[in-house]
């Protein structure tokens, strides 16, 4: 994600100088994806292009991680077990168990991510999908706070501490004040921003002050933001009066999100706040010219030096906006789904959120539609645990193939014999290219 | 990534910079230290009960005013900390030996006053010691695990799921077998296996490294979860209650007042971290597997000019890691309790990783500053039955406060393996 060796810094100038040249007219470096440029180079066939290159990709890796989470449900399911039993005797038996146990399981997913078929009103038929949506939400938002470090060559991997401060801030706001409810909502989500912007900048600062390393400050800054949320629910700050578990009042109507179509769904204006994020960022990477400076820094630190540009201020301001964006999912949690704080309020999405932004290859509208998609896992998960008994710990690992499939084009091209849009050779320059770009 | 993007700050300025932080760290230290007595000042005299059970000698109990030991803590800090900003001024550096003193009294001055802030203030100092250490056992396992990667080029982040998956595949083969060694070594293999992955996409599909390790996390948090409600659960009787791992005394040793009960009354699984570490220690500083193996986590190119075969090399070494930590692993359900639970190792292969880097890449560095973690974990527990009047979410936060202190301030200058977290391509 990185450059290479920096042990010597400045004195190396016809190097820097060199990096400073192709600065400019690199692409962005995305984890392990075949440099796109080479591609267009090349003009391959467009079917080639279409089934080698990013979607074919995708979409192989999507199915190679379901075939593989289908496996998993098939071998540990009973039925197919005792079927296995006599596996010799009348093998079809083994394989008709399996495949009722996986289908049923992937089907009852569907159902409860995209589209229940089996709903009496249309209402119900749909509620699925807006639950996908609902649960989106703050993936959206903690996606894009890792995806946008990413691009300046941090790892924001203290997403989940971030998410837990911008809750903090904005509870103490929704309930501390009692306002309007179009004065309410922008403190709230303003709250969010300035903890966990907060949070996310102390990372930063300290990176960029003291050299230490962002991955073990961030994972620090998580615990620490864990334990304080502990502390600060079981104190009159934060706790519901009266009660001695650590859980905040209620929000009243006035400080939460309104529901976006009606109160048949959960869905409410936080899923707007997440699509108005990613048009932000969008922006801000692309057109701007601190999104320019913040890429620039990203893809060769010294070669920004060398520009002008100051890497620290650089390794400040993304930390600062990574840590804003997760503390709105950490609002969008408080004020949107939950109504209350716990000590669960940031389950596992700041991990999830890196997940999220390595599928999403740390663009702002791959981020979307990656979060979209761990979205619709994590909803049909649920139903896929409710109907059939498989735990949700499987969408975890379908999750987690895919990333590492997606990761590693080769692989996935030689188990579904996808063409390579590159030729051999030209294939080890750009994943050399690749790798120098780390 | 972990080492190329620590040094982006230009030498000449880092050197000034630095080395002011450390004063500063130490003038805030001592300066907070200094209102903890001020206006909370411990009410009770400490007690440190020195012998427990049968040792050589019969040391009589330790007991000062917490107060008073304060006082004389904090005159040390200060002293220390105003060394440091003189030596500072005429450009020279505070002595190692001067820092570590520091830390020390630093960290004595917190767990005296913490206990003579507490309800009762009698701590056993065997218990306190020994306990921390087998709780530092995983971390340590899992920082020697990402010690041996990270030597030879490889970010390991994946500690946390090579812990996960040894205790994991421990309890389910302990259980079947019911044979602690079996369980044991299953839970290298299973560290090995994790390793697998990690190598295979790291070295072969050069993917970046932190994100496999990631990644990698995520699938055996997963994978365990799912087998453990599926599998593990509806028949926890024969699959998930592994005998635990026996635990003895060293004759004559384990007689040593204080020492001897800490060190050498322990699990089995103690005595084969001590061989683990030291083993690791000498074959990474005295053999030709060690020159080998930080040649290639410095200069990959270097060690391929010289006939090293670079990837080879790297890949034995990430499974032999894991089959380390998968040791750490096994201390959860064959020695600390003896059964498995979802994402029971909760964040201790991150700490280890921290710890590893406390330690500056070392073997002996990584022990101690596991230690250190393990320590202030039993700290906690002793704290919580002493019924102590600070709350114990900011005694759980003390080391990782610590550590970002350390971080920040001390280790902030070392390098890791200069090759760490790059791929070596060949050509």
């Amino acid at each position: 994600m990185s450059t290479a060796n920096s042990s010597v810094p400045l004195d190396s100038a016809a190097s820097v100088a060199q990096s400073a040249t192709t600065l400019g007219t690199e692409s962005q470096p995305t984890p392990s994806t075949p440099n796109p440029q080479m591609q267009e180079h090349e003009k391959p066939s467009l079917f080639t292009r279409i089934a080698g290159g990013g979607i074919g990709l995708s979409i192989g890796a999507m199915v190679a991680a379901l075939v593989v989470g289908g496996l998993l449900i098939a071998i540990t399911d009973p039925a197919t077990q005792k079927a296995a039993g006599y596996f010799f005797a009348r093998p079809m038996d083994t394989l008709s168990a399996a495949w009722k146990a996986a289908s049923e399981a992937y089907l009852a997913m569907f159902r409860g991510s995209i589209f229940n078929y089996e709903a009496k009103s249309f209402t119900k038929a749909i509620y699925p999908f807006m639950e996908t949506l609902t649960v989106a939400t703050p993936l959206i938002l903690a996606g894009l706070a890792v995806a946008i470090a990413f691009r300046t060559g941090l790892f924001n991997i203290g997403a989940q501490g971030q998410i837990i401060l911008g809750a903090i801030v904005s509870t103490y706001v929704a309930i501390t004040w009692q306002l309007p409810l179009f004065i309410m909502l922008p403190l709230i989500v303003l709250g969010g921003i300035l903890g966990g912007g907060l949070w996310g900048g102390l990372v930063g600062l300290l990176k960029a002050k003291t050299g230490a390393h962002e991955v073990i400050l961030s994972i620090m800054l998580n615990y620490i933001a864990v334990n304080l949320l502990l502390y600060l629910l079981k104190t009159p700050l934060l706790q519901r009066p009266g009660n001695t578990n650590p859980i905040s009042p209620s929000f009243e109507d006035y400080a939460i999100f309104p529901k976006l179509f009606g109160h048949s769904f959960r869905l409410n204006w936080s899923f707007v706040i997440a699509v108005l994020a990613v048009i932000f960022v969008s922006w801000l990477m692309n057109r701007s010219t601190i999104g320019f400076r913040l890429r620039a820094v990203g893809a060769n630190p010294h070669a920004a030096r060398t520009a002008g540009i100051s890497v620290a201020s650089g390794y400040i301001l993304v930390m600062v906006i990574a840590g804003a964006l997760a503390g709105l999912a950490g609002s969008a949690q408080v004020a949107g789904t939950e109504r209350v704080l716990t000590t669960g309020v940031a389950a596992s999405f700041g991990f999830d959120a890196i997940t999220v932004a390595l599928l999403g290859r740390s663009t702002p509208w791959g981020t979307f539609f990656a979060a979209l998609l761990y979205g619709a896992f994590r909803a049909g998960g649920v139903s896929m645990q409710v109907e059939t008994g498989t735990p949700i710990d499987l969408v975890l690992v379908v999750q987690a193939l895919i990333v590492l499939f997606i990761a590693a084009p080769p692989l996935v091209r030689s188990i579904f014999r996808l063409p390579d849009p590159s030729k051999p050779k030209k294939k080890k320059a750009s994943s050399k290219a690749v790798a120098e770009a780390k | 990534m972990s080492a190329a993007t620590i040094d982006t700050v230009p030498v000449e300025e880092t050197v000034v910079v630095k080395n002011w932080k450390n004063t500063i760290i130490f003038g805030v230290l001592a300066l907070v230290a200094l209102l903890l007595v001020a206006f909370k000042a411990p009410h009770n005299d400490v007690t440190f009960r020195l012998s427990d059970g049968i040792t050589w000698a019969n040391i009589p109990n330790l007991t000062f005013s917490a107060t008073a030991f304060g006082w004389i803590a904090i005159l040390v800090l200060l002293a220390i900390a105003a060394l440091s900003a003189v030596q500072m001024n005429s450009g020279k550096k505070l002595g190692k030996g001067l820092t570590a003193v520091f830390w020390v009294f630093f960290i004595l001055f917190i767990l005296v006053w913490a206990i003579g802030s507490a309800k009762s203030s009698e701590v056993s100092l065997v218990n306190l010691l020994s306990g921390g250490l087998a709780l530092s056992i995983p971390m340590i396992f899992g920082s020697m695990g990402g010690l041996l990667c990270e030597r030879s080029g490889i970010v390991n982040i994946a500690i946390e799921g090579q812990l996960l998956f040894g205790a994991f595949s421990a309890v389910l083969v302990g259980s079947i077998t019911h044979n602690p060694w079996a369980g044991l070594l299953a839970a290298m293999l299973g560290g090995v296996l994790v390793s697998f992955l990690l190598a295979l996409f790291s070295i072969k599909y050069i993917v970046d490294q932190t994100i496999v390790g990631v990644v990698v996390n995520v699938l055996v948090s997963g994978l365990t979860g799912f087998l453990f409600t599926r599998v593990l659960q509806p028949d926890a009787q024969n699959l998930n209650s592994a005998p635990k791992l026996p635990s003895f005394e060293i004759p004559v040793l384990s007689q040593i007042p204080v020492v001897g009960p800490v060190l050498f009354n322990q699990s089995v699984l103690v005595y084969l971290m001590y061989i683990v570490v030291a083993l690791i220690w000498f074959a990474l500083n005295k053999s030709k597997w060690g020159l080998r193996t930080r040649a290639v986590g410095e200069h990959p190119k270097a060690a391929d000019t010289l006939g090293v075969n670079v990837n080879r090399l790297r890949f034995t070494n990430v499974l032999w890691a894991g089959a380390v930590a998968g040791m750490g692993g096994a201390f959860f359900t064959l020695v600390s309790v003896s059964s498995f639970n979802a994402d029971m190792t909760a964040g201790q292969g991150y700490i280890a990783l921290a710890a590893l880097i406390f330690g500056r890449w070392k073997p002996m560095g990584a022990l101690f500053a596991s230690i250190l973690f393990g320590f202030s974990l039993q700290m906690q527990f002793i704290l919580s039955i002493l019924g102590t009047a600070i709350p114990a979410e900011f005694l759980a936060m003390l080391p990782y406060v610590v550590t970002i202190l350390a971080v920040a301030g001390v280790v902030g200058r070392s390098r890791g393996p200069a090759a760490s977290g790059q791929p070596y391509v060949k050509g």
